[in-house]
């Protein structure tokens, strides 16, 4: 990019850098070149790699006190929530850490929808986070196991059951993953070394985004191309970093919100119940973040179509870069999408709350619908909405919109050429 | 942004009073002023201690306590009964200790450092002295049921006669808050039951609630430690926030764009 002309100013520095150019990596940092209308939505990014930092150091504490066994695991849990020194404050800052997690990613996916991020070149940073997406959903399924409750127990068993839908060698995988003929021992110790694991994945996999974002520099919310360095950037340092620093600060009352005062609200009581495999929960639900994707396996009455439906709902946004075939990026200049876009915000949350209740009557019937029409939104709404939507005049660059001028292509030409 | 917010008071509206409509036949809890909720919630300290009295002299001749130590009961945060009066305490119960040098077990009183002594020696034997059911450890009781303390408490006062068309086999009783109805457990309190040492006149009412208050503080032993941090932390915080707000005006004052 163009820091190459970059040189440390002292002679060390020299030294160094012509060996490992560690110091042009930091200047690189600083100076990146970052569009000056990004709004808030755009600091979910740093809030994001504060929350997995905030996780592997918390998750490595904890690992120093909990016993992986099936009749320990239980025990030590207590144990660290009773005995060790702020135990409870670690454990609660993790357990809550990962609905935060959560919170963050979806509001950071769903700002990539509205304004297009995944278009053109970003393509590759956009899988690189559905990849993240789904190591964070195993990681999150894994760790909920750990504390052996009841619906720790009770969710791996469902979960890991879906695999027997597989034709065949169903079964067989099934007790392979076991690790025996049912959710124990073996079971528990294999989920705590990949959770243990993941999170490590997910760190390289999160400096691979963070570069490839590099490449092109961030969208905005204009969604236009922009000239970099220009009068529509502002260097990384100090701008946004202080901007993000603010909004990681609200973000970080809310969750000691959460932490210190409603610990357990996200968390449901039956895992304070220890993992029995002769008593079945009367509900089986496993954790906020996981429920639309639950709805949607459920809605489904065949097992196999039903864990194929689930993941193709996650994996249909791996292939969207191509699915969506309008031109302008940003939801702003299109007025049909706008509207499409927050039918399928409502979509995704009304499959969460019937992801929750149980799958009967009108529940499954709404969840039915619901599946529906988020397989439509992708399949059919945004490839045909690229060729049928009349899109409005998009200006030409940052400055124009910012400094009161209407975002109108035809002003902003005039402007240019008179100005020429 | 305005989208956003139509949309979320649209959805809270249809889902708020909806949340819990699963469990059709729910009844509401009874409610009472537990000193512990709230920013600054703390234990009522005498209440804890009357409560640790009803769970000794009432529940534990069931129900076993087994992640708690008698060091516990005078640790600061909980009902902080002097170390002499939880060392009388512990010595109260018989331990079974050893193998000593002969290689035998052998009995001797508690001490501090000891587990609550649990009043059967396995599940079988619980189950097996309560008519099939097993009394649950009472450790993380209020954490582990949905209605948390107000359940507790609303189920500790909830028995009554079986309406007409419910019928009960031995060994069970009607109770309007237990999920279900039906309890194994027989109705545990009656007026007077235990004698409170500071003269507290020992309703029903009055023993549900010091039990139920002790209950969660063995759940929650380090509580009052959390809602002091977590006023520090927040107010903290916020003044960083603050301050972060403004050093962030000042530094995009420089460039002709909104923040």
């Amino acid at each position: 990019m163009s820091d190459h002309d970059y040189r440390p100013k002292s002679k060390v520095g020299q030294w160094f850098n012509d060996r490992l150019p560690l110091l042009t990596l930091a200047n690189h940092l600083t100076d990146y070149p970052t569009p000056k209308n990004l709004n808030y939505w755009w600091t979910f990014g740093g809030i994001l790699t504060f929350c997995l930092i905030t996780q592997i150091v918390t998750g490595l504490t904890l690992a120093m006190h909990y016993i992986a066994h099936a009749d320990m695991a239980f025990e030590s849990v207590e144990h660290i929530m009773r005995d060790v020194n702020y135990g409870w404050l670690i454990r609660y800052i993790h357990a809550n850490g990962a609905s935060m997690f959560f919170l963050a990613v979806y509001i950071h996916i769903f700002r990539s929808l509205f304004y297009g991020s995944y278009k053109a070149p970003r393509e590759i940073i956009w899988i690189i986070g559905i990849i993240i997406y789904l190591l964070m959903m195993a990681a999150a399924f894994m760790g909920y196991v750990l504390p052996w409750g009841q619906m720790s127990f009770w969710g791996a068993t469902v979960i890991t059951n879906l695999f027997s839908a597989i034709p065949l060698v169903g079964e067989g995988i099934v007790t392979w993953l076991w690790g025996g003929y049912s959710v124990d021992n073996p079971t528990l110790t294999r989920f705590f070394t990949l959770h243990y694991l993941i999170p490590f994945l997910i760190l390289g996999l999160v400096v691979l985004h963070i570069w490839a974002l590099h490449v092109p520099g961030n969208n905005n919310p204009v969604g236009i191309d922009i000239k970099k360095p220009s009068k529509d950037t502002v260097p990384f340092h100090p701008y946004i970093v202080i901007k993000d620093g603010f909004a990681l600060l609200m973000f970080m009352i809310v969750f000691a919100f959460f932490v210190f005062y409603a610990p357990n609200i996200l968390g449901h009581a039956d895992n304070y119940i220890e993992a029995n495999p002769m008593v079945t929960p009367a509900h089986i639900v496993p954790e906020w973040y996981l429920l639309p994707f639950y709805a949607i396996l459920r809605s489904v009455p065949d097992k196999l179509l039903g864990v194929v439906a689930m993941l193709s709902a996650i994996l249909i946004l791996a292939v969207l870069p191509w699915l969506d075939t309008s031109k302008i990026r940003s939801a702003v200049f299109r007025p049909l999408y706008r509207q499409f876009y927050w039918i399928l915000v409502a979509d995704v949350l009304i499959l969460g709350y019937v992801g929750a209740m149980p799958a009967e009557g009108l529940y499954l019937l709404i969840a039915r619908v619901a599946t529906a029409y988020y397989f439509l939104h992708f399949l059919v709404i945004l490839p045909v909405l690229g060729f049928k939507e009349k899109t409005l005049p998009v200006p030409l660059s940052i400055t124009e919109p910012v400094l009161g001028g209407s975002p109108n292509l035809a002003a902003a030409r005039n402007r240019e050429s008179k100005i020429e | 942004m305005k989208n956003l917010f139509k949309l979320l008071s649209i959805i809270i509206v249809i889902i708020a009073p909806n949340s819990y409509s699963f469990a059709a036949e729910k009844v509401e809890y009874l409610k009472t002023d537990w000193s512990f909720k709230g920013l600054f919630g703390k234990f009522d300290r005498a209440s804890l201690q009357r409560g640790y009295q009803v769970y000794t002299e009432v529940c534990a001749s069931c129900h076993s306590m087994k992640y708690l130590s008698y060091r516990n009961l005078a640790e600061p945060g909980g009902p902080e009964f002097s170390e002499a009066q939880a060392k009388a305490i512990a010595a109260s119960f018989e331990v079974t200790d050893g193998p000593n040098s002969d290689g035998e077990m052998f009995t001797r009183p508690g001490k501090l450092s000891d587990k609550f002594v649990m009043p059967y020696d396995n599940v079988k034997a619980a189950q097996a002295a309560n008519g099939g059911a097993y009394p649950p450890d009472m450790s993380v009781l209020v954490k582990a049921r949905g209605g948390g303390v107000d359940y507790i408490y609303s189920l500790l006062q909830g028995y009554e006669d079986a309406p007409s068309n419910v019928s009960l086999d031995d060994g069970v009783y009607y109770n309007k808050y237990m999920y279900g109805n039906k309890i194994r457990m027989a109705a545990p309190l009656s007026d007077g039951l235990v004698e409170y040492g500071d003269g507290t006149n020992a309703t029903v009412e009055q023993m549900s609630k010091d039990v139920t208050t002790f209950l969660m503080w063995s759940a929650e032993p380090h509580l009052e430690a959390r809602h002091q941090m977590g006023f520090k932390a927040i107010v903290y915080l916020i003044i960083l926030t603050v301050l972060v707000y403004f050093s962030m005006k000042k530094i995009w004052s420089r460039v002709e764009s909104e923040v």
